[in-house]
């Protein structure tokens, strides 16, 4: 099994260890990830703010990439980045007149047949829970997970076309599978307003503040996303020293895989001390 | 009292104009404020997202391009997604910032708009993001130096998350030339 | 001694929240000839009915008082549930702890509770002096007449006469067809109303079992459900409808012309003149207050023209009489007079005109033939207002309800205006938009979203005239703007109000209204096509207002509740009636005058006053007027009364 890969600009900075855990668990599933070749910045999270038509050609340029690598369908493992390839995807297959200026400035022709999806996606419906599961050595038993989803990945539901944009599951799924804990809360959706982390922190704490507490509330020991936006503000804007995992973190967990101290270290709330007291360290 | 016009008349255009280029219905609007509800910005717009709509029906285009709403909208989708009439307000704030910046309104949030700036100018420069250009750019426009905005940079830095040379495409040629394009377009 | 039972409903918490009813049943059970006395909380369910019935079975009672709520609700019910244990059922009797007792005394409880016991004992009074009587059977006559000619008395018309019964149906103007004869189009599909009326109208004039009386008034109403004497006032038209062919000539040649009311006071009509084109039924009618013939006897040209003879000058109205076993009243509404509100410009401005009057300009037929312009000077408006809850929604100025059509017509008035003026700007000042019927507020999102109409969530202040325009002063709530237009035109969705001359004839029936003037139904839930008279049925914007597709639904509903009533050769009918002791009425003849329903009348052999048990409704005006006590009412006589008042004040 084979998949074209667009690890994204964070990949080399803010979320290096999503990028490193990816690899492991792929390493660990067996399912190659073929990165396509020089890929650029999808555009994701400001493009659109001052200029769509470059918000739709950026990611555009990447998708043309993909369907040059005939590698697969295209994995993306960060949110932002997916959403931005699904909003030119959407204007690519739906709007003809849209489709012909992108093409002329990106210099390509679109195919419909490449197939954009999400890595958690990837991992759910093409590798699928029963594989993942043969390969758990360490089930997280009794580790309580809140799964936040945020906005890029089920917002729009037309265009990302994913899951229940009010009460998603896909992660609560996957971390049964490892033998964790999923809670019951009503926040998974809501937006941790990553945007304006640099512009309005005041305001971002506020957004934060209420998503962690409600997580912890519910029962959490640990937070658990799939943006690598979302998982940096969360980190950064909250004072409860509640530990956010990419989910490839934990999977990496569960699977056992190499190298694990090397993620750990980037966080700015070390998971160790609940990995430790949980027997998975 | 403050007259429509002095015809008596709203001015549509402004209407037709916003819903021509977001490709949004905005005359279906009927105020049901399911948007302003769950927008979780809107405590802190100046209009909320439900009066930024009626506004624009009533054709009070520089009351909406001067509000500061239109640049805290964070493009979270929770309005687009549970709007009865299948309004994309997120898409609305997107077409309504950038013909505000066309016109040469003066951006209510200047840090807001000059921090998707220098994201924008650091992917121009070399194709991909750079944080730490993003930043200095911004810091430096802004005059924000802030601790709020200082210190997570720092931490991230220290952590290696914020690589102090940027990652740059082969294809810097194919950029440049979308980049043009897409600000000579309009 | 008697063997009675007393069952005390709790009513959920309608009585048991008030009154004490556990101590209440207690009490009363220690009455010495009270054989059985218990609480339940719903006496009507059918567990509670169950209760009733075994104990008269186990104990073998012989009168029952049920505690509960008023005797209109549910005293069928238990005299029913009575009845299938072999008792007489008016050996069973209701005491109103309800309405007369919890409902008004909720801060006083002890007080109540001690009300209910009083209330109780008196009605055990009367259940111990309680005869035992069967129903009267009384003839039926299985006619009907139906009251009003627009789209409800239409409906229920050929609804009853399609069912076999014979319908006389009354329209107090020269054709049928009402209010809705002058609508353009109708909402939500903008069909026009015009064509799907005049054939329903002219099915009602073919109709063998339907005899129509237009230009007529009911003049009188004598007797009850089942048999009512009607005398009908049929006006002069001064034309012979039987040989009048509709051929227009006379209206032609008529000189006099005179502003036209079905054209809401924008076209002219002549003092011969069909009630508008292509009516039902299609007859000429001359307006002696206008015609010449009539004033001063200058003019005969209608006469010297008329191919078929058929004018006839010294035609005068008859009195008809008829007998009809049920009544539809079906009388429509009027629009609130523009004149009486002043902040709209008190009608005096030519250019803010009401519905009605845009929905003539709107008619093809209509004085502009459907071509919208401004009544002042014919000039095209473009910009045009249409203010909603003229007069509705207005407690302390106007009315107080809703008149439920008018969200729906605005925006009907704002799209045809669009269609007919693409460069028109139509603004629609509004509170709320109800749009609560089968395809209405998808209506509405479609014509907002195509039509690009403004709705201004406001209400007006101000409607005054300047310079040529009118100027409309408002607010817009949602932007909390003050707003101001300056319009060429303003429709008035004005309020519905009940039609003149309601409460006469509702009087007539003895048919309630309500403070508006519109008709009161029996229950606004259960019952809600009969009025308060047994006999008499409600249709239409009469009772409430309502839309077409209502207005029909419940003309349709009336019909099939008169067809049930008539389903049968007699009516069975409470006993509850006078009867009078031989011995002692002494002929006077009173109570043969004073009866409202003609069910005294003097015996001339016997010298005294009979009852005819058919007619008697039991009213107890005979009674109160006999001045040797010699009347009594069945089941309510005066040892009974006079026991049931002892209870209260010893």
């Amino acid at each position: 099994m084979k998949f074209s890969y667009f690890p994204g600009c964070t990949d080399h900075s803010s979320s290096l260890e999503y990028g490193l855990s990816t690899h492991e668990v792929f390493k660990a599933l067996g399912v190659e990830l073929v990165e396509i070749e020089d890929w650029n910045c999808c555009g994701a999270a400001a493009t659109h703010s001052l200029n769509r038509l470059l918000s739709l050609c950026l990611p555009a340029r990447n998708i043309s990439k993909a369907q040059s690598a005939q590698a697969g369908p295209l994995a993306v493992p960060c949110a932002g980045c997916f959403s931005y390839l699904k909003r030119a995807e959407n204007v690519l297959k739906n709007d003809e007149a849209g489709r012909k200026e992108i093409e002329e400035i990106v210099g390509f022709t679109y195919q419909p047949s490449l197939e954009i999806l999400a890595l958690v996606d990837v991992i759910l419906n093409r590798i699928g829970l029963e594989k993942v599961q043969e390969k758990v050595k360490k089930p997280l038993n009794g580790l309580k997970v809140a799964c936040y989803y945020g906005c890029a990945l089920v917002r729009h539901p037309k265009i990302t076309q994913l899951d229940d944009p009010e009460n998603p599951q896909y992660l609560d799924r996957l971390m049964k599978s490892l033998g964790a804990e999923p809670v019951e809360w009503s926040y998974k959706v809501d937006c941790c307003g990553a945007d304006l982390a640099m512009t309005y922190p005041k305001v971002v704490k506020k957004m934060v503040g209420k998503i962690v507490s409600m997580a912890k509330e519910a029962g959490a020991q640990c937070i658990t996303t799939s943006c690598g936006l979302c998982q940096m503000n969360l980190e950064m804007r909250q004072d409860v020293g509640l530990p956010i995992f990419y989910f490839t973190e934990l999977m990496g967990v569960a699977l056992d895989v190499e190298k694990k101290e090397n993620w750990w270290k980037r966080h700015l709330i070390s998971p160790k001390g609940l990995l430790k007291s949980s027997g998975l360290l | 009292m403050e007259t429509m016009t002095s015809a008596g008349k709203v001015d549509s255009s402004f209407l037709k104009e916003v819903e021509k280029r977001s490709g949004e219905k905005l005359s279906l609007c009927y105020q049901c404020l399911k948007c302003t509800a769950g927008c979780p910005t809107a405590p802190y717009m100046d209009f909320r997202p439900n009066n930024i709509v009626r506004m624009i029906q009533m054709g009070m285009r520089k009351e909406v391009m001067e509000s500061s709403a239109i640049w805290f909208c964070v493009y979270c989708q929770t309005c687009g997604t549970r709007c009865p009439n299948e309004i994309h307000i997120g898409i609305l704030m997107d077409t309504l910032r950038e013909m505000a910046m066309e016109e040469g309104f003066h951006a209510k949030e200047k840090n807001i708009h000059l921090f998707h700036e220098a994201f924008i100018h650091s992917v121009g420069r070399g194709g991909r993001a750079h944080e730490v250009t993003m930043l200095m750019e911004y810091m430096l426009k802004s005059r924000d130096l802030m601790a709020d905005s200082l210190f997570p940079g720092v931490i991230l830095f220290l952590k290696g998350k914020f690589p102090l040379l940027p990652s740059l495409v082969h294809g810097k040629e194919e950029i440049k030339k979308i980049f043009e394009r897409c600000t000579k377009e309009k | 001694m008697k063997k009675l039972g007393v069952f005390i409903c709790h009513c959920g918490v309608n009585i048991a929240g008030t009154v004490d009813v556990k101590s209440v049943a207690e009490k009363i059970g220690k009455t010495e000839d009270v054989a059985h006395s218990t609480d339940y909380i719903y006496m009507c369910s059918e567990p509670g009915q169950q209760i009733i019935r075994e104990a008269i079975r186990e104990k073998g009672l012989d009168g029952v008082v049920v505690a509960c709520c008023s005797p209109n609700m549910h005293e069928n019910t238990f005299r029913k549930a009575v009845k299938s244990q072999g008792m007489n059922p008016y050996l069973c009797e209701i005491a109103n702890i309800r309405e007369q007792c919890s409902w008004v005394h909720q801060k006083e409880k002890g007080e109540a509770t001690r009300k209910a016991e009083e209330i109780i004992h008196a009605t055990l009074e009367k259940v111990r002096k309680n005869e035992s009587l069967e129903a009267i059977a009384v003839a039926v006559n299985r006619r009907v007449l139906v009251v009003g000619g627009g789209i409800a008395g239409i409906t229920a018309s050929l609804d009853l006469a399609d069912g076999g019964y014979e319908v006389i149906l009354l329209e107090r103007e020269p054709a049928l067809g009402g209010h809705m004869a002058q609508l353009s189009k109708t909402f939500p599909d903008l069909d026009p109303a015009f064509g799907g009326l005049l054939s329903k109208a002219s099915e009602v004039e073919k109709h063998p079992k339907i005899q129509l009386h237009c230009y007529s008034e009911l003049e009188d109403v004598k007797g009850f459900v089942g048999n009512f004497d009607l005398v009908i006032r049929q006006k002069a038209t001064s034309v012979n409808g039987a040989k009048c062919t509709g051929c227009g000539l006379c209206i032609e040649n008529c000189p006099v012309e005179y502003v036209s009311e079905f054209e809401r006071g924008m076209g002219i009509r002549k003092a011969i003149d069909m009630p508008y084109p292509g009516s039902v039924p299609n007859k000429a009618v001359i307006n002696r207050q206008h015609c010449r013939y009539f004033l001063d006897g200058s003019c005969h040209r209608c006469e010297e023209v008329c191919p078929e003879k058929a004018i006839d000058y010294d035609q005068e109205e008859e009195r008809i009489s008829e007998k009809v076993g049920a009544v539809v009243v079906a009388t429509g509404y009027e629009l609130y007079p523009k004149e009486q509100l002043g902040e709209y410009g008190y009608g005096e401005i030519p250019d803010v005109i009401d519905g009605l009057a845009f929905e003539r300009m709107l008619a093809p037929n209509g004085p502009t033939k459907g071509k919208i312009v401004r009544p002042s000077d014919g000039k095209v408006p473009k910009e045009m207002v249409f203010i909603q809850c003229v007069a509705s929604r207005d407690p302390d100025r106007y009315m107080p309800y809703c008149s439920r059509i008018c969200c729906m017509y605005t925006a009907k008035h704002a799209t045809i205006y669009k269609e007919q003026v693409p460069d028109g700007q139509p603004y629609i000042f509004y509170m709320d938009i109800r749009s609560d019927c089968k395809g209405y507020e998808e209506f509405l999102q479609k014509t907002i979203e195509e039509k690009g109409l403004l709705y201004l969530r406001g209400r007006v202040s101000r409607v005054f005239q300047d310079n040529g325009k009118v100027r409309v002063l408002g607010v817009d709530t949602l932007t909390g703007k003050m707003v101001e237009v300056a319009a060429d035109m303003v429709v008035l969705a004005t309020a519905i109000v009940p039609s003149p001359g309601v409460k006469e004839l509702a009087a007539k029936l003895r048919a309630t209204v309500d403070r508006h003037g519109f008709l009161t139904e029996a229950h606004i839930k259960l019952y809600p096509v009969e009025s308060s008279t047994k006999g008499i049925y409600l249709a239409g914007c009469g009772q409430s207002p309502k839309d077409i597709s209502d207005t029909v639904s419940q003309a349709s509903a009336t019909a099939s509740k008169i067809q049930a009533l008539l389903s049968t050769d007699k009516l069975l009918q409470d006993p509850l009636i006078a009867f009078v002791d031989e011995g002692i009425c002494s002929g006077c003849g009173i109570c043969v005058e004073i009866c409202p329903y003609e069910a005294r009348e003097m015996d001339s052999h016997r010298g005294i006053s009979i009852v005819h048990s058919a007619l008697c409704q039991g009213c107890g005006a005979c009674i109160a007027s006999c001045p040797n006590f010699a009347c009594e009412l069945r089941n309510s006589a005066s040892n009974q009364i006079l026991k049931m008042v002892d209870t209260f004040v010893t």
